[in-house]
């Protein structure tokens, strides 16, 4: 019963959202109130109905109920509470329930604390979004029902693949779509001011807050997902280029653009019609990422199950969305007024620098992922194009940004010195310097580029901190105005601070990892040993055990260095019970200076184990860069000027002034 | 600097940029782009001794041989010929006779295509796209009620193959 409501639910979710799109945009149109007034109810119907929907699917997960086809496919009865739960998310439909449910929380939240818009702008924007949720709304209805009944009901359910039983990936998911649907707030604001003819400072001040949020949750989701892939997958590795992490890694460099693009617009009113472009494409890339995992036209490991309808259905949504975007793009950009003029030496010539590198970067990946798709189509040859093609295109684009990165912070608004910048960032370039000789002198191994790409990562660090010292005046006024300052700066200047921070935290992990990482294949009998990194490894053979749905070969290895011990490493081979499959898990010994990781390979015939070992220095870095990305995003967020609902019209010029 | 110039100089340099990513584009992929081949696929179209390829297919039955040491001998055929791979590390969870595999790497001055990566997909009932796809241009059944390469061992493909 309740999975009819659900379902029921669902189809009326459908029917308000179309009102949704129709009437308050014909009210804007003819100037009539009451029609526009229509958006805020109707948003807020369709969040209520698709939670609603939401919840019974969940309540259908949770109880086991098999009647469900969907259920029946993706889960067991004797999975943990946990993963009965995400196993909601852990399929297509429901995945694509949960895509939609974020998806209409959005647009309530703009019903809801969009007051201070104008009626006819909010009217536009909220339209906007219900088309979006129109379509996905017709999208599941229509090829992907997650309430499909079974007659008769099975008694036990197939259960979810073991590698999606895992907590980081109860995550990933709601994170990831957090962040594309996120970028729909962008795309309708976007559209909304290209219709209204549009766009002034308060605009980006407006969308500003939905991009940096959005961005915020597709910046930790990507995070999560690439650390769920280092330890869960075995390989050792955190980014493969594999086409479904790129489907997801260009909304977020396209939205990197876009977030500073809009303080651009923000602050100086420049770059108008960049930034409606870019909200458009972000979206736009945000939906074929959407198309290309689902679609099943990617060979990728980890892709969705599919069906072809279901892939022409979505390349149908992406092509009206971004093609309509563009279109009106098209008629509409000519009317938007220009801006201020500025310098190339200037912080906005510094953030059409940056945007003008994300967006090839974003270009490159691009063309990397849909080559293979575009070549088996016109020549039918089957090709990869692997991580040697990204580390030649995207890695020497990303030079210039980061070198640039610093300076951009130290360069003033509309004219700027250079040469004035340069002697602030002395400090930070010595830094950068002496870590590469450290690094140099303690490796004295692996590639030549590497401590020149380490000292890359040292600079933008001490840049970020360069820049709060130098804002607080440190070195110039005494401590306690020092501290003063610090604690008076803005929010916002904080919150770039500890996001550029994270950049570079995140650069010298990647490097370190990628250029000095150390693996090993060894094939040990029990008390046998390996050495790797320093660290000295002792098998004392495999164990069985024991797990709620799985049973485990653990092997166990005593890990000590310099005759002291460390650790014990416990990589195990599980094998599930439904579906019967087989995963490996990683030991892995976590410390900030690097991760040991083991993975157990197969029993040999002379009694010994394969077993490959890992050290990947300060690989914690790449995660932890993100982490700090996140909080600078936070930091950002609670920015009182840009604090949702706060930015009222007479305290707008108050903040500008105190600027 | 009036809006003209200024704009001179945006175009400029974004113009230098998107030719520096072109030239970089067309140089990566000039030079990376790795080849997917089945064994038969690779008899019509060979792909040079050390050059990098990726070799689909499945797994023969019974022609898995794990050797002393770490290394590992198996046979990927695509039903219609074999090719003999060495792979030396620790294979993928779903690697089994009568799967799916990709292996990324070299023929050596053997005839042997010698493995680097070996992946199997990550859910039990899906294939590699790749090898989906060209086993079903080839007219092998696949799904979950196909009888996976059954009969045709690795050994009969390759004797298939000599007496042509």
């Amino acid at each position: 019963m309740t999975v009819e409501i659900g379902h029921f639910a669902l189809i009326l979710a459908l029917l308000v959202s179309l009102v949704q799109t129709i009437v308050p945009a014909w009210g804007a149109r003819i100037g009539e109130q009451r029609l526009m007034a229509v958006a805020t109810p109707a948003a807020i119907a369709t969040f209520v109905l698709v939670l609603i929907s939401f919840l019974m699917l969940a309540e259908a997960y949770v109880t086991s109920d098999f009647s469900v086809a969907n259920v029946w496919n993706n889960s067991h009865s004797a999975k943990p509470f946990i993963y009965r739960l995400s196993g909601v998310w852990g399929n297509h439909e429901g995945s694509l329930l949960l895509w939609i449910l974020i998806l209409v929380l959005f647009g309530m939240a703009v019903a809801v604390f969009g007051g201070y818009l104008p009626a006819s702008l909010k009217a536009n924007v909220l339209s906007v979004q219900g088309s979006v949720a129109l379509a996905f709304l017709l999208f599941i209805i229509l090829t992907s029902n997650p309430f499909e009944r079974l007659d008769p009901a099975p008694l036990e359910g197939r259960g979810l693949n073991p590698i999606l039983q895992d907590p980081a990936l109860a995550l990933h998911p709601p994170l990831l779509y957090a962040g594309y649907v996120g970028f729909s707030m962008a795309f309708s604001f976007a559209i909304a001011a290209l219709i209204e003819g549009r766009t002034d400072a308060a605009w980006a001040r407006w969308v500003r807050p939905w991009t940096l949020a959005a961005w915020m949750c597709l910046t930790l989701g990507i995070a999560i997902g690439s650390w769920w892939a280092y330890y869960e997958l075995g390989w050792g590795g955190w980014w493969f280029w594999d086409p479904v992490e790129n489907a997801s890694f260009m909304p977020w460099l396209a939205g990197t653009a876009l977030l500073h693009s809009a303080v651009v617009m923000e602050k100086r009113e420049s770059l108008k019609v960049w930034t409606i472009l870019l909200a458009i494409l972000t979206f736009s890339l945000s939906l074929m990422g959407t198309f290309l995992v689902r679609s099943g036209v990617l060979s990728s490991v980890h892709a969705f199950a599919v069906d072809p309808e279901r892939g022409i259905f979505i390349l149908g949504i992406m092509i009206f969305f971004t093609g309509g975007g563009l279109a009106l793009f098209a008629a509409r950009a000519g009317a938007l007024r220009q801006g201020g003029l500025f310098s190339p030496i200037s912080r906005e010539g510094a953030l059409v620098l940056n945007n003008v590198l994300l967006a090839t970067a974003t270009g490159t990946v691009l063309i990397g992922t849909l080559y293979p798709l575009a070549l088996e189509a016109v020549t039918g040859a089957k090709i990869s194009v692997g991580a040697p093609y990204f580390n030649l295109t995207f890695g020497p684009l990303m030079v210039p940004l980061l070198l640039a990165m610093p300076f951009g912070s130290f360069l003033g608004w509309k004219r700027a010195d250079l040469k004035a910048a340069g002697e602030r960032l002395l400090f930070a370039a010595g830094i950068a310097l002496v870590g590469a000789v450290i690094a140099l002198a303690v490796v004295q191994r692996g590639p030549w580029a590497a401590p020149l790409a380490l000292a890359l990562g040292f600079w933008v660090m001490a840049g970020a901190v360069s820049e709060i010292l130098f804002r607080a005046r440190f070195g110039q006024a005494g401590s306690a105005e020092v501290m003063r300052r610090m604690f008076n700066l803005p929010r916002s200047a904080w919150g770039a601070a500890w996001s550029h921070f994270g950049v570079g935290l995140m650069v010298t992990g990647i490097v370190a990892t990628t250029a000095w990482q150390s693996e090993k294949i060894v094939a040990l009998k029990p008390g046998e040993r390996a050495e790797i990194a320093g660290y000295t490894l002792e098998f004392r053979g495999v164990q069985p055990g024991r797990g709620p749905n799985f049973s485990e070969e653990i092997g166990r290895l005593v890990v000590s260095r310099d005759g002291q011990p460390v650790t014990e490493l416990l990589p195990s081979k599980r094998l599930y019970d439904a579906p019967r499959q087989p995963t490996t898990e990683a030991g892995i010994h976590v410390a900030l200076s690097g991760d040991l990781y083991a993975i157990l390979g197969d029993a040999q015939s002379d009694g010994g184990h394969a077993i490959r070992l890992y050290f990947n220095p300060l690989v914690r870095f790449i995660w932890l860069g993100a982490v700090l990305m996140f909080i600078g995003g936070a930091f950002s967020l609670s920015d009182r000027r840009l604090r949702v609902g706060a930015p009222r019209k007479a305290r707008k010029t108050a903040a500008v002034a105190a600027e | 600097m009036t809006r003209k110039q200024r704009r001179v100089v945006f175009i400029f340099s974004g113009l230098a940029v998107l030719g520096l990513a072109l030239g970089l584009v067309l140089f990566a992929l000039s030079g990376t782009i790795t080849y997917f081949r089945t064994p038969s696929d690779l008899a019509q179209n060979p792909i040079p001794t050390g050059q990098r390829f990726r070799l689909g297919g499945l797994v023969a039955d019974g022609s898995v041989k794990r050797g002393q040491s770490l290394d590992v001998e198996f046979q990927v055929t695509d039903t219609i010929k074999a090719l003999p791979v060495v792979y030396r590390g620790v294979l993928p969870d779903l690697f089994r006779e009568g799967q799916g595999v990709v292996a990324e790497g070299r023929l050596d001055p053997d005839g042997r295509f010698r493995a680097d990566t070996v992946l199997a997909k990550h859910d039990e009932n899906y294939m590699p796209p790749e090898v989906a796809k060209s086993l079903k241009e080839k007219g092998v059944k696949l799904g979950p009620d196909a009888v996976h390469p059954a009969g045709v061992t690795a050994v009969e493909a390759v004797k298939a193959d000599e007496k042509q």
